[in-house]
């Protein structure tokens, strides 16, 4: 039958879920769509790729071993083409497909053991999803639309109610509560499914291509918009999209797929700036890359730093000439930094025999803190075109940006892994 | 002759077969046919003695209303003009009469064949079964369902009911499988994702959603009732069919026009109204 055991299910999942540091975890998991998986199965563990195996038995490959894990209160975004096999994987995690082979844990559970009653309980517990086409039911109003996935757990009415308003505030469309799915706009529809998901209160939120069917614009509104909301509410994030910008934005880490397999894992910068082979490289050409990097990314090392004590020498104005530089960045005793002399400055300090940097030093300079992306530091670098000092938390100095740095980082095309963004003997590849 | 000589092949008794099938089936449950006959009957005659209790024009006036609530100022019109048309043809009873059959064969088709709609939109192999079953109810000639008909239930509205709503009941079943089936997967998956059993699912999403198109099938159910027990009127039926019946036996087209008219007004109040109410559900 299909009630529910609720003794059964405290049992599978414990008063609280088992501690755990992964929220979700996959491990070699592996679908196959057709009549004889196992044959299939057989050919990929020989090595045989997707088209091979198809032209062969017939039977597609959804998903290859993908692993992959995703920590509480984490963004993952899962980012491939169509045919990538990103949907299906998304679906696996609860089991609206069912993996061939493989594992799933969720909260410390494997979900692929699960039967059909704990099953729905693990739906309904864990889980809540939105997904392109926004998928909501035509014939409810908006508030009966939220109310959903608390109606079949039979939260009673009045409860579900107060649920349902509080997930349309979260989305801003509390006003709307009367009005049917057919009189909103797309953006409001997908707000809407936004908020059908918040309104179960579970940990994971899956978001399949949540935003593709959306315009440019409103689609970008929605992005930020979910960043802030995460910022409060801290959810279990899987979002799956085919744009790579979205993903950069939108993902504590990124794992991209193609023909069912994890091409790369990282994060948004280790994507960009390390691209694991040429189709992801393909990828990062067209991004706007001044977005996503950071200073941290394409900082040089401080390899002419001055003490404030230190005197003002010849030595150190060809070292500064020999990197390039027409700054000096001045430091005291623990690293942390105390502004900037310039070149023509110090030149002048030479020639007056001054015996420290302190009276020379500009104190009032602009500098950038490691997460700060290449489009702020191209600004600043604008006003100054003096090397712009990076920073950490305690102020210590962790590199410079100069306008060389940038142009060079922005001209590379991910070359390789050899490449290091900040090594700035890289000359751009001609093409 | 040589003609004849072709023919060796015996002949496929099949006949005989269907005979001593329905013969098998007359003797054994004749006990059940014979009580459903005569607690249907008393049904029928009942709500026919209650129709024609009441002074034709209060319930032209009522039906008027009806309509009118239902399907609109015009259709309210033109159900008082048409059954008052009706009344003045001496028509009345034998009217009465046709809409309570109508209305006894659709209840019946409709009760059992949207269920078995809704089995055929989740069971592949009773769909498989039940899609040939249907066009074979629906290409057999209508007359054929009355002769087994007969023995079952004797003479009578009954039988005509029993051969009207083999006749009726495939749009029923047709459509609420087709509406449950055009729900959109995505809206499915939804509803999966959430944690739906499948019972939740089809009372919360299927059901509500397939509405429209199983009220096109109820529409077209009346339909084809109304036409059946016309054509049951052969075997002592009564009703309009009676009327067009005798018309042809002594075959008076005066007789017969007038109460083909009459068939043709009831049918397009019943279709308006019903189509209206079917839109009515649409989303």
């Amino acid at each position: 039958m299909e009630q529910i055991n609720v003794a059964n299910v405290t049992k599978i999942f414990g008063e609280q879920p088992p501690l755990a540091l992964e929220k979700i975890k996959v491990a070699n998991v592996t679908k196959i769509f057709g009549s004889q998986p196992s044959l299939a199965l057989q050919l990929l563990g020989q090595g045989l790729n997707k088209e091979e195996i198809f032209n062969k038995t017939g039977q597609a490959v959804g998903l290859a071993n993908v692993e992959f894990n995703v920590q509480a209160g984490e963004i993952v975004v899962i980012m491939g083409l169509s045919g990538s096999g990103k949907s299906t994987l998304l679906r696996c995690l609860n089991r609206l497909i069912d993996p061939t082979q493989g594992n799933i844990w969720i909260d410390g559970v494997d979900i692929t053991t699960l039967d059909h009653d704990a099953l729905l309980t693990l739906r309904r517990q864990k889980f809540g999803m939105v997904f392109q086409h926004f998928a909501l039911f035509p014939h409810r109003n908006i508030r009966r639309n939220v109310e959903y996935g608390l109606e079949i757990q039979e939260v009673p009415a009045e409860q579900r109610r107060l649920k349902a308003t509080q997930a349309l505030k979260l989305v801003g469309l509390e006003e709307w509560e009367e009005a049917m799915p057919g009189q909103l706009s797309g953006g409001m529809q997908q707000r809407v499914g936004l908020a059908r998901a918040l309104a179960v209160e579970s940990d994971i939120l899956l978001m399949d291509e949540a935003f593709s069917a959306l315009d440019p614009l409103i689609r970008s509104d929605m992005q930020e918009e979910l960043i802030a909301l995460q910022t409060r509410l801290q959810k279990t994030i899987v979002f799956i999209t085919h744009d790579l910008d979205e993903a950069l934005k939108l993902g504590n880490r990124v794992v991209l797929m193609k023909d069912g397999q994890v091409v790369q894992i990282g994060t948004p910068e280790d994507i960009i700036s390390d691209p694991a082979n040429d189709y992801v490289k393909r990828f990062v050409e067209s991004v706007d890359k001044s977005k996503i990097l950071t200073a941290k990314a394409v900082m040089i090392p401080p390899t002419v730093v001055a003490h404030l004590d230190d005197k003002p020498t010849t030595e150190l104005l060809q070292r500064l000439k020999a990197e390039q530089l027409n700054g000096l960045l001045v430091i005291n005793d623990d690293q942390t930094l105390q502004g900037m002399v310039r070149l023509e400055v110090l030149q002048q300090a030479i020639e007056r025999g001054d015996s420290t940097l302190q009276n020379i030093l500009e104190t009032n300079i602009p500098e950038v803190k490691l997460t700060d992306s290449l489009q702020q530091m191209i600004a600043l670098l604008a006003k100054s075109s003096r090397p712009l000092p990076v920073v950490d938390k305690q102020r210590k100095i962790q590199g410079l940006v100069t306008d060389h740095t940038v142009l060079t980082a922005l001209a590379k095309r991910g070359d390789s892994a050899a490449a290091k963004i900040g090594d700035s003997t890289l000359v751009k590849k001609g093409d | 002759m040589e003609e004849e000589q072709v023919f060796t092949i015996p002949k496929l008794p099949l006949d005989e077969w269907v005979e001593q099938s329905l013969e098998f089936v007359t003797d054994h449950f004749a006990f059940i046919t014979k009580a459903t006959s005569k607690l249907l009957g008393a049904g029928i005659d009942n709500v026919v003695a209650g129709l024609t209790y009441f002074n034709p024009s209060v319930l032209i006036i009522a039906f008027g209303i009806l309509a009118w609530r239902l399907a609109g100022r015009n259709m309210g019109i033109f159900t008082i003009l048409g059954l008052a048309l009706l009344w003045n043809l001496r028509l009345w009873e034998s009217t009465m009469e046709t809409l309570t059959m109508v209305f006894f064969s659709t209840f019946i088709s409709v009760s059992v064949g949207v269920p078995l709609g809704i089995a055929a939109a989740f069971y592949r192999g009773f769909y498989r079964i039940i899609m040939p079953l249907l066009d074979f109810m629906q290409t057999m000639p209508a007359f054929v369902y009355l002769i087994p008909a007969i023995p079952f239930f004797g003479l009578g509205p009954v039988s005509a009911i029993f051969a009207t709503v083999i006749f009726a009941m495939p749009p029923a079943i047709r459509l609420t499988c087709l509406g449950i089936k055009q729900v959109p997967v995505e809206l499915i998956e939804a509803a999966d994702a959430f944690g739906s059993t499948n019972r939740q699912k089809l009372f919360k999403l299927q059901l509500p959603l397939a509405i429209p198109t199983i009220m096109a099938g109820i529409n077209q159910t009346i339909m084809l009732a109304l036409s059946m027990v016309v054509i049951a009127a052969m075997i002592g039926a009564g009703g309009l069919g009676g009327e067009v019946w005798k018309a042809i036996q002594r075959l008076n087209s005066g007789m017969g026009f007038e109460a083909g008219i009459a068939i043709v007004i009831l049918a397009m109040i019943l279709d308006r109204i019903t189509q209206k109410i079917a839109k009515s559900y649409e989303v």
